[in-house]
């Protein structure tokens, strides 16, 4: 079996519900059908059965994304997309059975479905991934769906008061040349005056939205902050030259698919992505199952450097923690593999700070060209103030390992520039795994420290750089650093600066996820 | 006069002789044109172009067809490779008794897996998908080609395998 997307995340009578695309027979995406999971809490998950499935003619090739919308009745309703029968991708309505049922279990379709069909000048299959909408000044449900024209992605806006019959809004919310098809968009707004979520209707003061596509080009999630204008029905970013799909990306690993939704108890916006795999599909047969969902995360507006998002774990994680283990002010001379000796790793997570000699910050000599990720060699290419970190799920003869780590250098206006990387190189000996170095650029203001939180779960590795300005999700595969010979260690491959860490270390309970019982849940 | 009237008759009766065939031409060409254009797309041409001319239904194909045709293609050199491989472990070859079950492994994964992916994914309307099943089956190839050391037996299959899957997800990536 393997999932895909998030669909219609939504919190309803006191219950987070997640709905999935889902291949119930084969490792591979096909097949798709909404699966379904509550939880009262984001940690003891529920799978319901499956929510929907292909039997109507307008998604009998697929019941693909969609998302949910609670109206100011409380009453709630499903967009989604159907690939029809002729493969055509149209949006349809749905709706719970039973409103009173808190699990919402069985679905109804509309029986006049669909309820938008591809305009003029939009081809058949441009067209998918209806929003959560959000009800304009005039009383009106707004939302918006992905398209494009040529290679110039787009995100169309409709208007309705019924979720049945919908006016397409003239000219496009926002439209990027040269990125290809906008899938999965997501339009949001975030508070720039405190750190709570905001409802998906919240407009004016203080305020300004998020647009966010998924580029079926380059599989990547993007996004951009800027101001909507709900009368023109046009998003413009702060800064053009980060636009929708060519600036900013939610996460600089595997992150797809990803979609918010605002969670009206703790008042935050909540964000969804599918993880895939990074291992060959024969692996996957074998092992039964592909692609995960990473840790849901809580998204805000950096209210320090005002030009990007901050994503943190939701706080609920935390509860999964067990016993801890605290290094404070570990010293790691340059060329140094210090171990942290904290029993199994592969099931931590990990709360890390670090400081560079502040003479070695002084005399380092500026470089002329900035460090990449992806192109920088990993941690095994020294420089003099790089790179630096923790190594995860390694082997004690590091024969498998993998460095999260950051690397510092000094622009030729003095200033420094920091680049938070993860390292898939040397992650496992295995030969049919991804092996890029992912990473980017992470924004530090003067007088901060490093920091650098990691959860590691066997595969999956997410690290969110300086309090979540940075993140990124690696799936690895080690074949011997797995269970009890996993382990953990502090690292500095610089060659000119001592790096002081504190570290703090915590095994992690698994979460419990269990198949519904109707008798006695 | 006579002799003019026939030399001009005569003239004109060549310019139409040798312009007309290539006005029958003319929709042959255009089809031809759309899987030459698409093939040059594609990091080997020469399999492309033989793969694809060798079905009928290429001509008159759009480039979703297209597609799905060397889907097709994937399928048949899949089953090459899986035919060999059956027969090379009747043989009992014990030196390459694992490499060969490591190969079927990764050969039922492209027939089962990889390539009905791709073949729904084109279907569907989700060409990303396809573009995926095929990149996996490239490399699925590779891997068994690598399993053997450098005393490949399937070394002809595998290469086929993988330039026909390149080939159809550089197709794809037209589709995105």
């Amino acid at each position: 079996m393997a999932a895909s997307d998030p669909n219609g995340p939504v919190y309803y009578k006191e219950w987070y519900h997640f709905f999935y695309q889902y291949n119930p027979n084969d490792a591979v995406w096909g097949d798709i059908v909404w699966g379904h999971t509550v939880s009262r809490d984001m940690i003891h998950w529920l799978h319901l059965p499956l929510a929907m499935v292909p039997d109507q003619w307008y998604d009998i090739n697929g019941v693909w994304t969609g998302s949910a919308t609670i109206l100011s009745d409380g009453q709630l309703i499903m967009l989604y997309t159907g690939a029809t029968n002729e493969s055509v991708q149209v949006q349809n309505l749905a709706y719970p059975a039973d409103p009173t049922d808190p699990l919402l279990v069985n679905w109804i379709k509309y029986d006049k479905n669909p309820v938008l069909v591809p305009p003029p000048g939009i081809l058949p299959r441009d067209f998918r991934d209806p929003t959560t909408a959000m009800l304009t000044s005039e009383g009106k449900w707004r939302i918006s769906i992905g398209s494009k024209i040529n290679k110039t992605g787009i995100a169309l806006i409709y208007d309705t008061e019924d979720f049945k019959n919908f006016e397409l809004k003239k000219g496009v919310l926002r439209g990027v040349k040269g990125t290809g098809m906008w899938e999965c968009v997501d339009f949001y707004p975030v508070s720039t005056m405190d750190d709570v979520g905001l409802d998906t209707s919240a407009y004016g003061d203080g305020v300004k939205h998020v647009v966010k596509v998924s580029l079926d080009d380059d599989r990547n999630d993007y996004y951009a902050i800027g101001d909507y204008d709900e009368k023109a029905t046009k998003f413009l970013p702060d800064d053009v030259k980060n636009d929708v799909g060519i600036g900013l990306r939610y996460d600089y690993g595997n992150f797809y698919a990803s979609k918010t939704f605002f969670d009206p108890s703790k008042k935050r916006r909540i964000l969804w992505g599918w993880i895939t795999e990074y291992d060959s599909e024969c692996v996957d047969r074998t092992k039964g199952w592909a692609s995960l969902q990473g840790i849901p995360r809580t998204v805000t507006f950096d209210r320090k450097t005002r030009s990007n998002l901050i994503q943190w774990p939701v706080e609920e994680v935390n509860s999964l923690r067990m016993s801890s283990s605290e290094f404070k002010n570990l010293k790691a001379k340059p060329g140094s593999v210090v171990p942290l000796h904290v029993g199994t790793a592969t099931q931590v997570d990990i709360v890390a700070e670090f400081e560079i000699d502040k003479l070695a910050l002084e005399k380092a000599v500026p470089e002329t060209t900035d460090y990449v990720c992806r192109s920088g060699g990993g941690a095994s290419r020294r420089g003099a103030l790089g790179p630096f970190g923790l190594i995860v799920l390694a082997d004690s003869g590091l024969s498998e390992f993998t460095p999260l780590y950051f690397y510092v250098t000094k622009g030729i206006s003095g200033k420094l520039h920091t680049t938070f990387c993860s390292d898939q190189s040397r992650s496992s000996l295995a030969t049919d795994v991804n092996k890029k170095v992912l990473g980017s650029v992470v924004p530090v203001f003067n007088g901060e420290k490093l920091s650098l939180r990691v959860l590691v779960d066997h595969s999956i590795v997410e690290s969110f750089a300086q309090g979540g300005r940075t993140c990124v999700t690696s799936r690895v595969y080690p074949t011997r650093a797995i269970y009890g010979d996993a382990k953990l260690f502090l690292f500095n491959n610089a060659t000119d600066t001592t790096v002081t860490a504190s570290i703090q270390v915590w095994q992690m309970n698994s979460a419990f996820i269990r198949p519904y019982q109707p008798e006695t849940d | 006069m006579t002799n003019l009237k026939t030399i001009t008759i005569f003239f004109f009766f060549l310019i139409a002789m040798t312009s007309l065939p290539s006005i029958i031409h003319c929709r042959t060409l255009n089809d031809d044109k759309l899987i030459e254009s698409t093939c040059r797309r594609t990091p080997n041409y020469n399999v492309c172009i033989q793969s694809l001319k060798a079905n009928p239904a290429s001509s008159g194909a759009d480039v979703n067809g297209l597609a799905q045709i060397m889907v097709k293609v994937m399928t048949s050199k899949a089953n090459d490779a899986i035919n060999l491989i059956h027969q090379l472990q009747r043989s009992g070859s014990s030196s390459q008794k694992t490499a060969l079950s490591s190969c079927a492994s990764k050969y039922n994964a492209i027939l089962i897996g990889d390539i009905p992916q791709a073949a729904e994914a084109l279907q569907k309307g989700d060409p990303k998908f396809a573009e995926d099943g095929s990149n996996d089956a490239a490399n699925e190839a590779t891997f068994c080609e690598n399993e053997f050391n450098g005393k490949s037996p399937l070394t002809k299959q595998n290469n086929a395998m993988h330039d026909v899957s390149v080939v159809t997800a550089a197709i794809v990536r037209n589709l995105l």
